[in-house]
């Protein structure tokens, strides 16, 4: 009998004890006869010229395979790497980058040779011993010194280092700030930050020359779209080229494009006949994984004394690094999402992308939206300081309430309850007496702040009438459910999971739409052997528009098996009833089929004329709209005035993500975005000198990344308001705690210094920052 | 993260580490806990010849008091101080330090000899020694020598143990005044590297005045410091605030801390000076809650 109302139930995740208990399959567990080893030699310039190369030294070293520069490769690897169009169809230079450097190293960790070898150890070994002739050049780091006529260029075939320049205008600007009783301008900073994985990319190649065919197993968050690339590149036709992917260790976004070194071990396996293996060591992942945000907005607000919001003008400036991300000017999604949760009569936005000597950014987890959310959560809090009125209120008086809404630029908000969940939270911290408090304790010399952060955001990515013409790409899933003649269920998917719990969650929708035990339902994905082509998991996509190709391929055989139930009921399809995976004719209940024996029939013998066997079905779903998740989270702080440090006394969020098909892990994937957005709010910080472009943080023993110690306990609660854009009435959960937290913090620590008339403070809110501007403030 | 090659060896006596170490001198390392060591070899900083592991040497491990001594085994893990609670009243520094080094699982491996023969200008362990006034017995195949803690460390990484010594155990001494210390550590995360910590241990005679100061500042130069004007302040004075906020400023100026991503050289001058004030008054509260 089916376990009824999977869909909702707190379960545990059935891929937990697995990866606890060490039965994981990652990349570094996937070992092959005969395999070698890759080490890459980086370039430690940030802009060079290669001279030469002398690779003598390294081929002469112990169980060196081969050593292989930009030059092996030619003839080998056929292609570029992709670049996208997200938002920017009319992109000013799109510098083509080959997965290796030949003439010219433009970042700090570019790869200028590999090393292949028996063992990792010897690669590393004879990495040493390759001799690279470097003819070290201008490195170009500041964004806007980079905008310059007459600046030093990234790359020296480039004309300048403006990679888009764009603009989003929306209503009339100068009418909006006409009517203001006040303008404030601000410039605020989003630092680079290091997408950090638990595991480390890496991949292993296996081409095998007789029969031009390849195996690539790598960690990535789109098997597919590396299949489409890398086998593109190399000249093996997608029949040919499986690509693989086990468990991931997390991808936060730096794991959704095909990557240099992809290409280099295949190619490196057709050039030496053996499999190659490379696994991405930490100091590697810092310099050569795409980095997030990397951005400055300058900001103008118009607005009215009353808290009534009019115009706002901003301009993003964007650091490409030295090659464009395959999806860098996603993040240009931010200019179209400035708005936030409020009405206003103009937003005047433009997004200038500029290359700079380092490594390219590309999205992290939130990608556009956490940028868009800190801007405007800062600039409301700007106002409501200027004018002296409550925050909570400034935001109250300008939410958008009518829904659908259709904002600024034309994007349809699909539904929402911003006060609701501001309320919510308000009363769950018990936020008039946290303002009392901060009144005692500021008379005492102590410095606590309250900080509101309350957002909408996009995902769901995303209809083909919206993607297509903003990314050349029609971001549609796919699913294949197929209905063994025992009656237990395979679903392939083309979404992929790193650290989502699709196998749990999906099973749980399958589990109620079929009425079949959850139990009996296995989900597949991560290779494209065996799963429908499909655009991977990104943009809190896999639940609203996987999901629901999901769904599709279950009405599906829903409607095959009533028909079957039919036939053996000889009974009209009409008058079957289907209740909880029971085929059954109306009024007689008590004679039912399980879906597992119209299976068994399906397969069998005298099927109804013209039926074909089995019971199994595939789809595609295109969503008719992004699906739009809000809600509102409170942070206290402290801030210790001699020494700047901070502490985070609560952290109340109040989210809605529309119907919940697993709380438990609707509030894991919280927990984590949570912790990634306080994290980019105090801690994290990808550095690189700005005369030389080394990374300063090259280990972790540089780069932070906070511990659960400097978490404080996440007192987590939802509205739910159910989302009209698909069946399921879900929405996305992946990155809405990063988007809300980091401007939570921010904020908190503003309030918080506000006695010494600091009004704004960037991230990350290191100690030394704050302490410098105390001590400035008191001078 | 993958390093050279190198030998391997864990002797069962420390004659045959001794003898090892003589013969090969710069080109071996000794390997005690290892949380400093292996990753300077992952990350092919150090290359050493051969690493002599002291990890099946008896008699390197544990606390104990005699003779006005408290000694600890060189080999002796952090976790193990943290643990050490009959410690508390006595010298309370190294109970409150211990905590504040790294995390559990480099506390649980990590030894506190090897960390303050690694001399790292971060390591907690130096400024704590330098406050209570330690000593270190080395041993050789030539023979065995006490270095006090003051002058022990000579700059980053480098210390006065000869690269044929091993360190075998720290003594502390502990006098019958009411003493009272703690150590205060600005970090920017749990298990990172102190910006600025500073390690404070205080003695009162009879009549109340403070008997002794030890007074050690860790991450503001470039090895651990001792505030050596700030103690010679204290000692004699009875406790005020005015005394306190004098000696915390000797202690400050004492510092000298370089610019980094931890922040600028002001700023952990001033860092320092604040938590010499502030430790120094739980210190002196505590001497005073003491018994003799």
């Amino acid at each position: 009998m089916a376990v009824t109302s999977m869909i909702g139930a707190r379960i545990q995740r059935r891929e937990d004890p697995k990866l606890i208990t060490g039965h994981g399959n990652f990349i570094d567990d996937v070992s092959l006869v005969n395999m070698a080893h890759m080490s890459v030699v980086r370039s430690p310039h940030a802009h060079a010229r290669i001279r030469s190369i002398d690779t003598s030294r390294a081929l002469a070293s112990k169980g060196v395979v081969a050593v292989l520069t930009a030059a092996d490769f030619k003839g080998v690897i056929l292609g570029p790497l992709p670049v996208t169009n997200s938002f920017v169809a009319d992109k000013k230079q799109v510098p083509e980058q080959f997965p290796i450097a030949a003439e010219e190293a433009v970042y700090a960790g570019e790869p200028v040779a590999v090393v292949i070898a028996d063992d990792r150890y010897l690669a590393d070994d004879a990495a040493q011993l390759v001799s690279v002739d470097y003819e070290p050049l201008p490195a170009v780091m500041d964004l806007e010194k980079a905008m310059e006529p007459g600046s030093p260029l990234v790359k020296s075939d480039r004309p300048d280092n403006i990679g888009w320049d764009a603009a989003f205008p929306a209503g009339d600007i100068d009418a909006a700030f006409a009517e203001a009783d006040f303008v404030l301008k601000e410039r605020i900073g989003q630092q680079r930050v290091f997408p950090t994985a638990m595991e480390t990319r890496g991949c292993v190649a296996d081409y095998v020359p007789y029969d031009n065919r390849c195996t690539l197993w790598t960690s990535t968050q789109v098997p597919h779209f590396i299949r489409l690339f890398v086998g593109g590149a190399l000249g093996v036709p997608e029949s040919q080229f499986r690509v693989v992917s086990h468990d991931v260790g997390g991808g936060f976004g730096a794991k959704l494009r095909p990557y240099p070194e992809e290409y280099l071990a295949t190619a490196a396996s057709k050039i030496t006949e053996r499999p190659v293996k490379w696994i991405e060591d930490r100091t590697e992942s810092l310099q050569a994984t795409t980095h997030g945000r990397g951005q400055i907005f300058d900001v103008e607000v118009a607005a009215k004394r009353d808290g009534t919001l009019l115009g706002l003008k901003f301009t993003q400036l964007l650091d490409i690094g030295a090659y464009h991300g395959v999806f860098s000017a996603f993040q240009v999604v931010a200019c179209l999402l400035g708005g936030g949760c409020y009405e206003w009569k103009a937003i005047n936005a433009r997004s200038i992308g500029i290359f700079t000597n380092r490594m390219s950014t590309d999205p992290y987890r939130g990608a556009g939206r956490p940028e868009a959310t800190h801007l405007v959560e800062r600039v409301v809090d700007l106002v409501a300081r200027e004018i002296g009125m409550d925050p909570a209120e400034v935001r109250r008086k300008n939410f958008i309430t009518a829904f659908p809404h259709t904002n600024n630029f034309g994007l349809v908000y699909d539904s929402g309850e911003y006060e609701k969940s501001l309320d919510r939270a308000m009363a769950n911290i018990d936020y008039p007496a946290l303002r009392k408090r901060q009144e005692e304790l500021r008379a005492q010399g102590r410095y606590t702040g309250i900080g509101f952060s309350t957002y909408v955001e996009i995902c769901g990515l995303g209809p083909s009438s919206a993607t297509a013409p903003a990314a050349g790409i029609a971001l549609v899933e796919s699913s294949m459910v197929r209905v063994h003649p025992a009656g237990s269920v395979t679903v392939s998917v083309g979404t992929h999971a790193h650290g989502q719990s699709h196998e749990t969650t999906f099973a749980q929708i399958v589990a109620d739409t079929l009425g079949v035990p959850y139990d009996s339902v296995e989900i597949r994905h991560g290779d494209t052997g065996d799963t429908p082509f499909g655009y991977g998991t990104y943009g809190s996509r896999s639940l609203a528009v996987g999901g629901m190709a999901i769904m599709a391929s279950c009405h599906k055989v829903v409607e095959k098996a009533k028909k079957l139930a039919a036939h053996a009921f000889e009974a009209s399809e009409e008058d079957i009833v289907v209740d909880h995976g029971r085929y059954f004719v109306r009024g007689n209940p008590g004679e039912a089929k399980a879906l597992a024996e119209l299976a068994f029939a399906s397969y069998g013998a005298g099927l109804p004329e013209g039926m074909e066997h089995g019971l199994e079905a595939v789809s595609y779903f295109d969503p008719p709209n992004f699906v739009w998740p809000f809600g509102c989270h409170i942070c206290a702080v402290e801030v210790d005035p001699e020494t700047g440090a901070v502490s985070i006394d609560r952290y109340v969020a109040v989210d809605d993500c529309g119907n919940v098909i697993n709380p438990m892990v609707v509030d894991g994937q919280l927990h984590g975005g949570i912790a990634q957005g306080i994290s980019q709010a105090l801690f994290e910080e990808v550095q690189y000198d700005d005369a030389t472009g080394q990374m300063l943080t090259g280990t972790m023993l540089d780069y932070l990344i906070p511990t659960m110690a400097e978490m404080p306990h996440f007192e987590l609660d939802r509205t739910v308001t159910p989302s009209p854009t698909n069946e399921l009435g879900v929405k996305g959960i992946g990155e809405a705690g990063t988007i809300a937290s980091s401007i939570a913090v921010i904020n908190a620590i503003t309030d918080a210094l506000a006695p010494f008339g600091i009004k704004h403070v960037e991230m990350p809110a290191r100690p030394d920052r704050l302490w410098s501007m105390i001590k400035e403030a008191r001078a | 993260m993958f390093p050279a090659a190198f030998d391997y060896t864990a002797p069962g006596a420390l004659d045959e580490v001794l003898s090892l170490l003589s013969q090969h001198g710069d080109d071996a390392k000794v390997l005690a806990g290892g949380q400093s060591l292996i990753p300077l070899l992952k990350l092919r900083f150090a290359a050493p010849v051969i690493l002599v592991d002291i990890g099946r040497v008896d008699g390197l491990e544990g606390i104990r008091r005699e003779n006005g001594h408290v000694r600890i085994g060189a080999r002796t893990r952090h976790r193990d101080v943290e643990s050490a609670t009959e410690l508390r009243g006595t010298l309370d520094v190294l109970l409150d330090a211990a905590p504040l080094i790294s995390d559990p699982l480099i506390r649980n491996m990590g030894t506190v000899g090897g960390s303050i023969c690694h001399a790292d200008p971060a390591g907690d362990w130096g400024a704590v020694m330098l406050a209570v006034g330690a000593e270190f017995v080395v041993k050789s195949a030539s023979g065995e020598r006490v270095l006090p803690a003051a002058g022990f460390f000579e700059g980053p990484f480098t210390t006065g143990l000869r690269s044929d010594e091993v360190m075998t155990e720290i003594r502390i001494p502990v006098g019958s005044g009411r003493s009272g210390g703690t150590y205060l550590k600005l970090e920017r995360k749990v298990g990172d590297f102190a910006s600025v910590a500073t390690a404070v241990h205080v003695v009162l005679g009879g009549d109340g005045r403070i008997a002794a100061a030890g007074i050690g500042l860790c991450a503001v130069g470039a090895h651990s410091i001792k505030a050596t004007a700030a103690e010679a302040a204290l000692v004699g004075q009875a406790p005020s605030d005015e005394l306190i906020a004098e000696a915390a400023r000797l202690a400050g100026d004492a510092a000298e801390p370089k610019a980094d991503i931890r922040g600028s050289a002001e700023y952990k001058r001033d860092v320092a000076r604040v938590f010499v004030q502030r430790g120094l008054h739980t210190a002196i509260n505590r001497a005073q809650g003491a018994t003799a």
